[in-house]
């Protein structure tokens, strides 16, 4: 139903967020549930965090279908030097400047991995690092809709 | 109790009357967090948010979690553009000299509450 693609730009702190608003919007028009959304919006937002504080340049691609929300963000940038500490809670390598902002507090990886009903991710040093996640539109109980 | 019963008894000061803080659904839970992550994931949507971030990314992630309103406390405000990029997006924003404990305290004594225990 939705395919979609959106530059992100790295240390571009300004316009950080755009292209997880720009998704909002499409899944919105596609008329999907605030419980699915939180989480598409929670995966996708610290993803595109993650480029604009640590990579060049990436791209969020968004694939919506009838059973699934399928998130893939791509980026050039240093990788993930081990990344099984980066899934860690609490475990950064932000700059000061992303933490001064509230970021870099080590959430992000664990947040997308705990609102995905699949998550993959895939490093390379110095090349970049990849990051999967779906989003299933029919499941029903996550703590996340707690939240609501 | 709504948005704009909040700002009167706590005396917050508005810094968006472009926007109604009257009308919308009753204010029942908020969130008292400066990491945006934390944010983003655990506050209630419908609920206010406590902070002193006052750069853009506050907007932008509190209306990614549904926020009714966001309150800056310990007398922090935003500068002109995070206001008018809120009030472009139709999110209400508020200010108090007071710090966050504060204001969280008067806030719960008023009825609101957490998003409670997660599982």
């Amino acid at each position: 139903m939705i395919n979609v693609r959106y530059r992100i730009s790295g240390g571009d702190f300004d316009t950080a967020g755009l292209a997880t608003r720009r998704l909002k919007e499409h899944l919105a028009g596609a008329g999907v549930g605030a419980a699915v959304m939180r989480r598409a919006m929670i995966a996708s937002y610290e993803a595109e965090m993650n480029v604009v504080i640590h990579a060049r340049t990436g791209t969020l691609w968004a694939r919506l279908g009838s059973e699934k929300l399928d998130l893939e963000v791509v980026d050039e940038g240093p990788g993930i030097p081990g990344v099984e500490l980066a899934l860690r809670e609490g475990w950064s390598t932000a700059s000061d400047k992303a933490r001064e902002m509230g970021f870099g507090a080590g959430m992000g990886l664990p947040n997308i991995r705990r609102n995905s009903d699949q998550f993959g991710i895939e490093t390379l040093l110095g090349k970049g690092t990849r990051i999967c996640s779906t989003i299933l539109l029919t499941r029903v109980a996550h703590r996340t809709e707690d939240a609501g | 109790m709504t948005l704009g019963s909040i700002v009167s008894t706590l005396g917050l000061e508005v810094l968006t009357p472009e926007l109604s803080v009257n009308g919308g659904a009753d204010v029942t839970k908020g969130h008292a967090s400066d990491l945006l992550s934390d944010v983003l994931a655990n506050a209630p949507s419908g609920g206010v948010l406590l902070t002193i971030q006052v750069h853009m990314s506050v907007v932008a992630v509190a209306l990614h979690a549904g926020l009714a309103a966001v309150v800056f406390t310990q007398g922090m405000r935003p500068e002109e553009l995070v206001r008018l990029k809120a009030v472009q997006e139709g999110l209400p924003l508020l200010a108090t000299n007071e710090s966050t404990f504060e204001v969280a305290g008067r806030l719960y004594a008023l009825g609101l509450r957490g998003r409670g225990e997660p599982e």
